[in-house]
């Protein structure tokens, strides 16, 4: 039954809520695990975090420090913050990670992008020291839970995205990029992506529907 | 405060852009964050541009942690890491707001500015001003005009202007030079969000004097 263990290459116990896979999960998985010989392994970050907030899992833990702090280090020093700084605060970027993983929702956001959040907000905490607003909290509750198709379709979707930066134009690449370094104003920023939003926008929509019925 | 599946009028994408990147000041943060509470649509579209941020972060070159970062970093979590969430009593506005303002409007510390309307200024950092206001319904707001731009968020009642008609979520983006005169609807006074990046510029001649005193 423990099916993220090969893909992991390592062994945990799931927790209960991640025992329950959604059939298109499984029928994913093993189409992964058959393209494994020609290319990289997947890795399912948000299975790993799930185990960190319901086992305080160390080694799930660990291999998410390793692929994602060096990333917060460089995405803070991009924008421009010296090297000790941006260390320190990779630093507290994955303390906060593991701390708040319970408001972790896959099917919302991949890892990445909850990463991305959580140093976003430590780069204002530091940078500006002004508040920031933040939207009226949403979760599933202690009876709810996400889809797993949701947020296999999530975790897909943002690889497709993470795809479509890397093969835009240089020019309109370093654009985005610059706006999430922080480094364009309102004013400056254009409407036009040049992203295929429009699946994930609607993916998360759902999601947020079958929240809200929960919630009722 | 829940979603209002009636919201015509929604935010732009620089705007959330610039709010996902944490690039805007902290007014205009407040009102998107106030907004998005009460829009599902407007919040699938965020989340859809923080996963942006988050390829931007996948993406980004690494730069090597200093040596001991992953212990320094484990020492500091807890074992515990399931934070009990806070149980929140229903609120008549939205959370982002009610950090500003508390629960409801009974506690706003309104200043008359004429003819039964008033204004309250809500404490933001530099960049842009945030102030509420409560124009008695069928009233107008003085006519004025604008030096930068102003996002106005509908949170009880409505008003109507030439462009359109703003109920409850809708928000009014107004751009330089755009001249108009809301006013509200019969039936319940209408409270807005009022957020500007310029001080407002009244074209009557007794508002015009009232303005260097009540800041607006």
């Amino acid at each position: 039954m423990n099916l993220d263990a090969p893909l992991l290459d390592r062994s945990y116990t799931p927790a209960q809520r991640w025992v329950s896979i959604h059939p298109a999960v499984l029928g994913a998985r093993n189409e992964r695990q058959a393209r494994v010989s020609t290319g990289k392994v997947e890795v399912d970050w948000a299975g790993l975090l799930i185990a960190v907030r319901d086992c305080q899992d160390k080694l799930a833990f660990a291999q998410i420090f390793r692929h994602f702090a060096p990333r917060v280090k460089a995405f803070l020093m991009k924008s421009g913050t010296d090297a000790a700084l941006a260390e320190e605060c990779a630093q507290d970027v994955m303390a906060t990670l593991w701390q708040k993983a319970h408001l972790f929702d896959p099917a919302r956001a991949s890892v990445a992008t909850w990463v991305f959040t959580i140093a976003r907000n430590r780069r204002i905490d530091v940078a500006r020291r002004a508040r920031r607003p933040e939207p009226e909290m949403l979760d599933w509750g202690p009876e709810g839970e996400p889809d797993q198709a949701d947020v296999y379709e999530i975790a897909q979707e943002s690889k497709r995205l993470t795809a479509a930066l890397a093969g835009l134009p240089e020019k309109q690449k370093a654009l985005i990029q610059r706006a999430f370094y922080g480094d364009l104003s309102h004013s400056e920023i254009a409407a036009e992506t040049g992203l295929p939003l429009g699946t994930i926008k609607s993916r998360i929509r759902l999601a947020l529907d079958r929240l809200r019925q929960t919630m009722s | 405060m829940t979603t209002t599946s009636t919201i015509r009028h929604h935010l732009t994408d620089p705007l959330l852009i610039a709010y996902a990147a944490g690039n805007l000041p902290e007014a205009f943060g407040l009102a998107i964050a106030t907004h998005v509470s009460m829009c599902d649509d407007c919040r699938a579209r965020l989340c859809a541009f923080e996963a942006v941020g988050g390829a931007v972060v996948e993406s980004c070159e690494t730069v090597a942690m200093s040596e001991g970062s992953l212990e320094a970093v484990m020492a500091r979590t807890s074992a515990k890491n399931r934070a009990s969430a806070p149980t929140l009593a229903r609120s008549t506005v939205p959370s982002p707001l009610s950090d500003y303002i508390g629960r409801d409007f009974s506690a706003v510390k309104w200043r008359p500015l004429g003819m039964g309307v008033r204004q309250a200024i809500l404490k933001t950092g530099p960049g842009a001003s945030a102030r509420l206001l409560y124009i008695p319904a069928g009233q107008a707001m003085p006519d004025h005009g604008h030096r930068g731009m102003e996002l106005t968020l509908v949170l009880q009642g409505a008003f109507s202007d030439a462009e359109d008609r703003f109920g409850p979520g809708d928000v009014e983006i107004a751009a330089e030079d755009l001249k108009h005169t809301p006013i509200a609807e019969s039936g319940v006074p209408c409270i807005c969000l009022a957020v500007t990046d310029a001080p407002l510029r009244f074209t009557g001649l007794i508002p015009r004097l009232l303005q260097p005193l009540f800041r607006i």
